[in-house]
């Protein structure tokens, strides 16, 4: 099943709140920034007893609980905070119309493809700049200006390139997926163990034979942690570029509930990126797990 | 020693030999003869410095299945040596040959274990001793053959084990498994014992005197170890400088007689040893 904006709902131009939403993408960015941090740190310690699940259950349920009591006293205005139960319903009343399904089905498949396209360039590229001093020689000034760019800002050109429709958003998070994946594949390759390498050349392998035994899977570790960097700046990426011009996916529904005042879909919004955020990562993660039992 | 017809090199029919040979599973190839000619290295100055000569006018032959220790202080370019021999680095002047051709990049008629074990740590110990096989091999032949060595080096027990699963005596003798698995004309060891303790160190060296005994092949084994010379080697090359002349070269060959395994204890042996650390520049006390 696959998703675009064509003959969906009429396409939002930039509005002139361009104010506002700009303070909520440089929100959105740091956001995804941590998140990304932590998400790894999370993942390698993730051999999860019961104990431990409970013990990372006490500060969700502590938010929760605060969350509820502020948004039931009368102090605190229902336009600032919505209740929880409020953004249940939120979720309910778009689920029912069939929205809620498809924004987070476009939102999801922009990001995996986004996602799949630049992490596999990021390996190419990081693949031949590690392994070559020529091509690293050749490529690295210009990668490392390119890399300088904030991401970001391509967003503008790719939407004159591009159109309004799929690939420009999918091209952000390309972009935004491939240099994380580029950086630490090539530095771990640059940085394999020579003694390993010249094991394998003892033993008669070359070239294509010697990356394939010695040196792909001495950086496996490093390919799967990049990837997952690369995940968290992906959903990061689609949130901004749905910001700017969109009209279907959780972006969207973000700068559509600000627009119309509805904090509680804002909420609903923010919660459920978070949640298919860290869904994405902990699949990722039992793939990392299965990879370094058999190459770490 | 060397069974004639047994040599597999890189068109050998692997089913004849399985008929000569009941004891392996591969083309062992027999000995073969190195021999250095006038061999130099010396590598270019780190920024702009001055070059270093490491090694000079090295000449040596060595003789199809015999083992030559070549022993030196360390740093003094016994490594740098084997390396030369295996082919994977380049005298800056001089010729080396194994079996009267000129030595390959990386050669494959011989084969290294290395100061360390350099085990691929996300195979297992069987997996690491396949690296070693010769190409062509087929799956069927490979498994036994690996199966063998594993037998040789008594490591049948840690077959699946991962390298950071076992000690540094077992990696070091899979290590050697894996030099020996294409059954090499010339077997290069680079200290393989250096890092044990010694106990194990004289274990493998038993071990080594063993292997030896089932599958010849010529051996240049590096230490800085006398009695491991001692008890090992046919003849010991000592390595040293000159104090007028940059570079090492040959300042000693001694023959060690006996056949192996040898009495580390006996007098002819004792002997030697004081000569050698008297070469070294360590006073050996002996008779005083």
């Amino acid at each position: 099943m696959s998703f675009d904006e064509r003959g969906g709902a009429p396409v939002r131009r930039p509005s002139p709140e361009g104010r506002r939403s700009a303070s909520l993408f440089q929100f959105v960015s740091s956001f995804g920034y941590s998140a990304s941090g932590t998400a790894i740190s999370e993942g390698s310690r993730s051999r999860s007893s019961l104990g431990t699940v409970l013990l990372g259950l006490v500060v969700p349920v502590l938010i929760l609980a605060t969350w509820w009591v502020a948004a039931e006293s009368p102090e605190v205005p229902d336009y600032l905070l919505p209740s929880p139960a409020q953004v249940v319903l939120a979720a309910i009343e778009l689920a029912e119309s069939g929205l809620l399904g498809t924004y987070i089905a476009i939102s999801v498949q922009r990001v995996l493809i986004g996602f799949a396209i630049g992490a596999s360039i990021g390996l190419a590229v990081g693949a031949l700049v590690g392994l070559s001093p020529l091509a690293s020689k050749l490529l690295n000034p210009t990668l490392g200006a390119l890399r300088a760019v904030p991401s970001l800002a391509w967003l503008p050109l790719l939407v004159i390139f591009m159109g309004i429709f799929e690939p420009p958003k999918i091209t952000l998070i390309a972009i935004g997926a491939a240099f994380p994946v580029f950086t630490t594949v090539a530095g771990a390759l640059r940085h394999v163990d020579p003694h390993l390498v010249e094991a394998g050349r003892a033993f008669g392998l070359t070239r294509f034979r010697l990356l394939t035994v010695v040196q792909l899977p001495a950086v496996v570790p490093s390919i799967v942690s990049g990837l997952r960097l690369a995940l968290a700046q992906s959903w990061l990426f689609l949130v901004a570029a749905e910001l700017a011009g969109s009209s279907m996916g959780l972006g969207f529904l973000l700068i559509d509930s600000q627009n119309n005042g509805r904090i509680d879909r804002l909420f609903l919004a923010i919660i459920l990126l978070g949640i298919l955020g860290k869904t994405t990562d902990a699949l990722v993660g039992l793939g990392e797990r299965a990879l370094l039992k058999r190459w770490g | 020693m060397c069974l004639p017809g047994l040599l597999g090199g890189e068109g050998g029919s692997y089913g004849d030999v399985m008929s000569l040979s009941e004891s392996t599973t591969v083309a062992v190839s027999p000995a073969l003869p190195v021999s250095l000619r006038g061999v130099g290295r010396t590598f270019p100055g780190v920024n702009g410095g001055e070059p270093r000569v490491v090694l000079r006018d090295v000449q040596l032959d060595i003789a199809p299945g015999e083992i030559v220790a070549l022993l030196g202080p360390s740093g003094c370019g016994k490594s740098t040596l084997l390396r030369q021999i295996s082919g994977l680095d380049r005298p800056t002047s001089g010729t080396l040959t194994i079996d009267r051709t000129a030595v390959a990049p990386a050669d494959q008629r011989s084969a290294v274990a290395f100061q360390e074990p350099r085990l691929l740590p996300w195979r297992t110990v069987a997996r690491n001793i396949e690296l070693g096989l010769p190409r062509g091999l087929d799956r069927r032949q490979g498994a036994a053959r690996v199966a063998e060595l594993l037998e040789l080096v008594q490591l049948s027990h840690a077959a699946g084990l991962k390298p950071r699963e076992i000690s540094g005596g077992m990696a070091q003798r899979v290590s050697l498994a894996r030099a020996l698995a294409r059954g090499p004309g010339v077997l290069l060891l680079d200290e393989p014992f250096g890092a044990l303790d010694a106990l194990t160190r004289l274990t493998m060296q038993d071990l080594l005197v063993d292997i030896h005994r089932a599958e010849p092949a010529t051996i240049v084994l590096v230490t800085h170890d006398v009695d491991e010379a001692l008890a090992l080697a046919d003849r010991i090359v000592l390595l040293g400088t000159r104090h007028d002349r940059e570079g090492a070269t040959i300042s000693m060959i001694l023959d060690v007689p006996g056949a192996r395994p040898r009495d580390r204890a006996s007098v002819v042996l004792t002997r030697l040893r004081a000569k050698l650390l008297e070469a070294l520049g360590v006073p050996s006390h002996h008779g005083s």
